[in-house]
């Protein structure tokens, strides 16, 4: 928020009374009480317990289990040491702009656009299909990638006469790439449909007028009207996709670690590894690249509104 | 939300797991020595994997055990949690249950895990939680120490062993007469075993040998593969209080792997890659395209047994054939032996957060009686019992398990029981990942012997 609409705002509040709903302090609290008990008990305790779990060598079985011990930062810099780390955090980067940024934000658009002249009949038909990849359960969507990536009776061998290709063994990050922007298009499709609605004819209409091509009205006319939803969508699906464990039901990171991106790197270190300090210190980094992430589109986000 | 951070999902279960700690000691009923609620959890279940063990609980061992207490006027329910997943999976869950104070009161558990668990507080000895019935039972009699050593950790019991068994090799006959080689066969050698891919090699649509590698199939793989492997070359994993690391040995091992591979390719190695490669070649197998396969007895009485197994074979009898695992050349096994095995073992512990210790024990006894597996016997998928009583009985007539008991154990070697085995064989299993995904000999060694450095200190391991 700008200074200017903040004082705004500031002056508006200050002709109220200071206690809009007249519970008192005390009545207020109680109020409140519930609420961050919850987030202190599942949120801000869980955050500081993986802090203090990222510290020490916990471990699911042996001497570690029983007696965990103090290591400091001993986890981080033997994680920043790690080769694997840092080509996890490789394929994630990849995985994220290429799956989710570009891929799902771009067929999502491409699809709401395309849909905004088709009666009212074929555009339902059209977003049912695309919306049934959303609804279907993740475990039941991967269930049927496999069938259809499957080397042996695979679907899609069948299909492009291709017998016993591995598919999910050659292209291990481009399938789990394809099969997150097939799970997650629906959400940008839909975003994009009701923000395109909101584009004012009038707008288009004189664009139209004026003779510009797709392209010019795209730009000119489009993108400047829906920039805020762009940037909303954008935000949720980096998240989003930075932080999902579905690849791992179709790859589980292999072969050879070519698809293990962070949370798979994070399962597979802490619950089959038994490593549940290091564990809790690569979420730990984790969550801080979570947070780079949503103050970098918060600061666009401003920059945007000033 | 549909999408959870791994992150979230591993403080999540931390956290559940550490509260429950702090706030229960066992929530399996409750009793006041007359009655009570036991509930037993193994890696089986109905329709699925190890399929005999569920039903014969299920059907056999609840009921007759319930009935024996109503007779002496006890109220005793059983209830089993049967699971069938994979031993990864089985492994994580009952340490996460041990862990939170909560758990089955009597919970099935491979041999090789007493060590860690051990460690970790989660199992105590079985005297110490089953009391002195434990120590009086009359079963320890028939069980011979080496098979008591299965379940035991510096020296102390921790839980009732189900058995031993030992790996062989299978191979198709139907496959063999194809390529013009013996029905009845017998390698010397492993130069022997691949003139035999070879010729298998030339039948279109065959798979000449899997030798289980990589991180996908686990523990599978070091107990299937590499340390068989590793036997016939004289070496062990564990020797001398070192641990093996880039030694001849271990590269005689890794070539053979990049010989079958990657210069002959008479494995698939993309198979070996996949996440379910294991019940892959198994189902290849059974349907004839796979000629070779290093397994254990476990294979024959779960696998493709006509009626209990998950890639069952009709004619399995007549086309499976198994024989023993030559070491590298004659006489360079371990001990100087010409041919090598490796054996395991699972059994069953006493949950010490159980609230009816006692009566745990005396289902656990119940369950390892001469009558149990006789019992356990006519669901099939039998495996060699630790008693010797019923072993006198039980093997006669069925020639697989008593080639097992009579040729295979004599010669059989076991993992280290120490807490740091399961890293150590983690290593080996990403040193044959890389090897048969195409990395050099020379580099896959390098690699391991930094990562058994890493796990139990540079000065613990022996690079020859």
């Amino acid at each position: 928020m700008s200074t200017a609409s903040a004082r705004a705002s500031g002056r508006r509040t200050r002709r109220r009374p200071e206690d809009v709903a007249g519970l008192g302090k005390a009545g207020a609290g109680t109020f409140m009480t519930p609420a961050l008990a919850l987030i202190g008990l599942f949120l801000i305790f869980p955050a500081l317990w993986t802090i203090y779990l990222g510290m020490t060598d916990y471990r699911l079985t042996g001497l570690a289990a029983a007696d965990p011990s103090f290591v400091g930062v001993e986890n981080y810099t033997q994680i920043l040491a790690d080769p694997e780390f840092w080509n996890s955090l490789r394929l994630t980067l990849i995985f994220v702009l290429v799956s989710g940024v570009l891929g799902q934000t771009l067929l999502g658009f491409s699809v709401a656009w395309s849909l905004r002249r088709l009666p009212r009949w074929a555009k339902g038909i059209v977003e049912t299909l695309v919306l049934a990849a959303w609804v279907v359960p993740t475990s039941v969507g991967s269930f049927l990638w496999l069938a259809l990536l499957d080397r042996r009776d695979g679907t899609l061998n069948w299909l492009l006469d291709t017998p016993g290709m591995a598919w999910l063994i050659e292209y291990p990050m481009a399938s789990i790439i394809i099969f997150n922007i097939w799970v997650g298009t629906a959400f940008s499709m839909l975003l994009f449909s009701s923000a395109l609605g909101a584009v004012p004819p009038s707008q288009m209409e004189s664009a139209r007028m004026a003779g510009s091509s797709t392209w010019q009205q795209l730009r000119d006319v489009v993108i400047p009207n829906i920039r805020g939803h762009i940037l909303t969508n954008t935000l949720l699906i980096t998240l989003w996709t930075f932080n999902t464990f579905t690849p791992y039901l179709l790859t589980a990171g292999g072969p050879n670690g070519a698809s293990e991106i962070l949370p798979v790197y994070i399962y597979r270190t802490a619950i089959p590894g038994g490593q549940l300090g290091v564990g809790a210190a690569i979420s730990l980094l984790m969550l801080l690249i979570n947070l780079v992430i949503a103050l970098v589109y918060m600061r666009i986000g401003r920059g945007r509104k000033a | 939300m549909r999408r959870k951070t791994a992150a979230g999902a591993v403080a999540g279960m931390t956290i559940a797991a550490l509260t429950l700690a702090a706030c229960s000691g066992g929530d399996d009923g409750g009793g006041d020595g007359d009655s009570g609620t036991l509930t037993i959890v193994t890696n089986a279940i109905s329709g699925g994997k190890n399929e005999a063990e569920a039903d014969w609980i299920n059907e056999w061992v609840i009921p007759q055990f319930e009935q024996a207490m109503a007779d002496e006027g006890q109220d005793v329910t059983v209830e089993f949690e049967a699971q069938g997943v994979d031993d990864e999976d089985y492994k994580t869950k009952i340490a996460l249950d041990l862990q939170s104070g909560g758990g089955a009161d009597i919970i099935g558990i491979d041999g090789i895990w007493v060590g860690e668990f051990a460690e970790a507080g989660y199992i105590n000895p079985l005297e110490e939680v089953g009391g002195d019935a434990v120590t009086d039972w009359e079963g320890w009699e028939q069980i011979p120490d080496a098979v008591q050593n299965g379940l035991s950790f510096n020296d102390q019991v921790y839980g009732v062993p189900q058995g031993a068994d030992g790996r062989v090799l299978y191979y198709n006959k139907e496959l063999f007469a194809q390529a013009g080689l013996p029905e009845d066969w017998q390698p010397t050698s492993w130069e022997e075993v691949l003139e035999a891919s070879r010729a298998l090699a030339g039948i279109e649509g065959v798979i000449p040998i899997q030798l289980n590698a990589g991180t996908a199939m686990g523990e599978a793989t070091t107990m299937q593969g590499l340390l068989p492997m590793l036997a016939g070359t004289g070496a062990e994993v564990y020797s001398g209080d070192q641990w093996i690391g880039a030694t001849d040995e271990m590269r005689e091992v890794l070539d053979l792997y990049r010989t079958i591979y990657v210069d002959e390719g008479l494995g698939d190695a993309v198979l070996q890659q996949e996440a379910s490669g294991r019940d892959t070649s198994f189902s290849l197998f059974a349907e004839g395209e796979i000629g070779i396969l290093l397994e254990g007895d476990y294979f024959w009485r779960s696998v493709v047994d006509p009626e209990v197994g998950t890639a069952p074979m009709e004619n399995r009898d007549e086309v499976v054939g198994y024989t023993m695992i030559p070491a590298q050349t004659p006489g360079s096994g371990v001990n100087g032996q010409d041919f090598v095995s490796m054996s395991g073992g699972t059994g069953r512990v006493l949950n010490p957060n159980s609230d009816n210790p006692e009566l745990a024990w005396e289902l656990l006894a119940f369950m390892n009686s001469a009558e149990a597996y006789e019992a356990r016997a006519e669901y099939g998928g039998l495996n060699i019992s630790p008693r010797t009583d019923v072993n006198e009985t039980l093997l006669e007539g069925n020639d697989m398990l008593t080639f097992i008991s009579d040729e295979v154990l004599p010669i059989t070697t076991y993992r280290p029981g120490l807490a740091a085995y399961p890293e150590v064989s983690v290593a080996l299993q990403e040193a044959t990942a890389a090897v048969v995904g195409g990395t050099s000999v020379d580099e896959a060694l390098t690699g391991y012997s930094d990562s058994v450095a890493g796990i139990v200190g540079e000065e613990n391991v022996n690079n020859g």
